[in-house]
């Protein structure tokens, strides 16, 4: 079994962290990602940029582009998607390509600051 | 991170929620900031025994208000009281009944609210960016007198004399209606982008001294886009600084010395900070409610998307300067735009494009270093030699002079017999 470790934080509190307190925390986390990197168990690692630079396409009739994470909270993370694309627009197009072939709830448009592709995981 | 470290980032984090939620409260710059050192000094006694509260900033409002009610008690009493932390005793429960009331809106007013104090239209400039660095942003005095270069003990006036005149003025408390809060946030974003410039602006030997001014104008950036998550210049104000931010690291020598755009060690850019800065403006372009911000966003975007100087649009970039033009016309964008023209249509159309600015930037350092390139461009030396020594003249910092300098002796040297010439790089802003 692939198991998701979907990272959650106050994004006020480690937007107030200074350059070194984050470089601090990166360094640490890389010492896991390493060891877990020989071992052949790490797949994909992103960081995704801060919430201010989402968007989100509720998928309405028509579909609504919103500023910001909008997803209700009776909404739960059910998957999610590394996509390469231009600019948002293209990638709002792939999220209504996908949201047509899967009614309701919404996508969170995010930008990847950091990707890591890791090892193919059996 | 050490749990210091820890709480001093929660602590900076909760600092505009609580400073402005205590500001409402109390109705006195003074008194809330107060209450608020004291909310910290309780937090960092108890924070470490009973691990971190689940609203910070709803914890330290609480406490902040009930140090500051028991001081004003003892002292109408003449007496001490005991010194008990029986009072806050209770907090936990107190807690979540705040934070339950003090959703997003509350916040945003609250906020709003305090860095429209630092911005009251009656303080000078000066003043109004002393005290939201003071207020907003808990910068020690020490700390932005350094950064302003000039010492404590005058940087202490001023943010006196500012919180003075705020106290006199007649400041509404009451929530802003939804014109004010948009007049208000024109002047914030003003204000952050003047910080910003403060720090942008140091020369050299100063630019390490100044960068938290930048640092902080782009955290504050980050603030006001959260309150208003859907406000295309206010995407645009936090892209432009922070695309421009990003190249910090390549904008000066070993020696201080500056080092222009085309001659940056590009590598030395700070990539997710152009990442963000490109997905916010990336963003805001679909809202086609264009203004000064965003163009200008969209300029250092178009910079930071080329691999190489060769690979600029520059073309895009005329476009863009013939559009702020419109918006906000100055002498000073003319000038920036006829950068991008010589580079698009050449030397000629961009000198053609300057000559009329001739009388209004008499005493403007920037004008003669580009006529002076361009000129050189043009194979007009001698007068080429007139505007560089023009510049030098007006040189606001050693570095500046020091940069015309180089192209000077480059002139004098390529104007020897048989030299070729080749010198097209003095005066743009780096």
């Amino acid at each position: 079994m692939l198991y998701a470790i979907l990272c959650y934080h106050d994004e006020d509190f480690v937007g107030s962290w200074s350059k070194e307190q984050d470089a601090a925390v990166m360094k640490k986390l890389a010492v896991v990602q390493d060891k877990l990197t020989r071992q052949g168990r790490l797949g994909p690692v992103a960081r995704l940029l801060p919430t201010t630079a989402a968007a989100t396409l509720r998928k309405e009739e028509p579909p609504v582009v919103l500023d910001g994470p909008y997803a209700e909270t009776k909404e739960q993370l059910l998957g999610f998607y590394v996509v390469d694309c231009k600019n948002l627009d293209e990638a709002l197009d792939v999220a209504r390509e996908l949201g047509a072939a899967n009614p309701g709830g919404a996508y969170e448009i995010r930008p990847i600051g950091v990707f890591a592709p890791g090892n193919a995981l059996k | 991170m050490t749990e210091a470290a820890w709480i001093d980032a929660a602590l900076t984090s909760a600092r505009p929620q609580a400073v402005g939620a205590l500001l409402r409260y109390f109705r006195n710059l003074d008194t809330a900031e107060e209450a608020f050192q004291n909310a910290c000094l309780r937090a960092l006694k108890t924070w470490p025994q009973n691990g971190p509260p689940r609203d910070p900033a709803a914890w330290l409002i609480m406490v902040g208000r009930n140090v500051a009610i028991d001081e004003v008690r003892r002292s109408s009493r003449h007496q001490a009281l005991p010194e008990d932390d029986q009072a806050i005793s209770d907090l936990d429960d107190a807690e979540s009944a705040i934070a339950e009331r003090l959703d997003g809106s509350h916040y945003r007013d609250d906020i709003l609210r305090l860095l429209f104090i630092c911005c009251h239209p009656e303080l000078p400039a000066t003043q109004q960016i002393a005290l939201a660095l003071r207020i907003v942003s808990g910068l020690s005095v020490k700390q932005i007198a350094r950064a302003f270069l000039v010492s404590e003990a005058a940087m202490e006036q001023r943010i006196t004399r500012a919180k003075a005149r705020v106290a006199g003025a007649k400041v509404p408390f009451e929530t802003p209606g939804a014109m004010e809060r948009g007049e208000r946030l024109a002047s914030v974003a003003a204000m952050i982008y003047l910080i910003f410039n403060e720090g942008y602006s140091a020369s050299g030997d100063t630019a390490e001294i100044r960068k938290p001014l930048c640092e902080e104008a782009i955290r504050l950036a980050r603030l006001l886009l959260r309150l208003f998550p859907s406000e295309p210049e206010i995407m645009g104000l936090a892209a432009l600084l922070m695309l421009q931010h990003a190249r910090a690291a390549a904008r000066f020598d070993a020696d201080g010395a500056v080092i222009l755009l085309e001659d940056q060690d590009r590598s030395q850019w700070n990539q997710p900070m152009i990442a963000e800065g490109l997905a916010l403006i990336d963003k805001a372009m679909r809202h086609r409610r264009s203004g000064p911000y965003q163009v200008q966003a969209a300029v250092a975007a178009l910079h930071a998307r080329a691999e190489r100087p060769e690979d600029t649009d520059w073309k895009q970039i005329d476009l863009l300067y013939g559009a702020l033009e419109i918006m906000q016309p100055s002498p000073v964008v003319t000038l920036n735009r006829a950068v991008a023209v010589s580079k698009s249509r050449g030397p000629a159309a961009a000198l053609e494009m300057i000559e009329p600015l001739a009388a209004r930037l008499s005493n403007y350092f920037h004008y003669f270093g580009v006529r002076g390139a361009l000129l050189m461009q043009l194979g007009r030396n001698d007068e080429a030699r007139v505007a560089f020594d023009r510049a030098i003249a007006l040189a606001n910092t050693s570095a500046e002079a020091a940069h015309i300098r180089m192209h000077l002796d480059r002139l004098i040297r390529d104007s020897q017999p048989g030299a070729a010439r080749d010198g097209s790089k003095a005066g743009k802003k780096s």
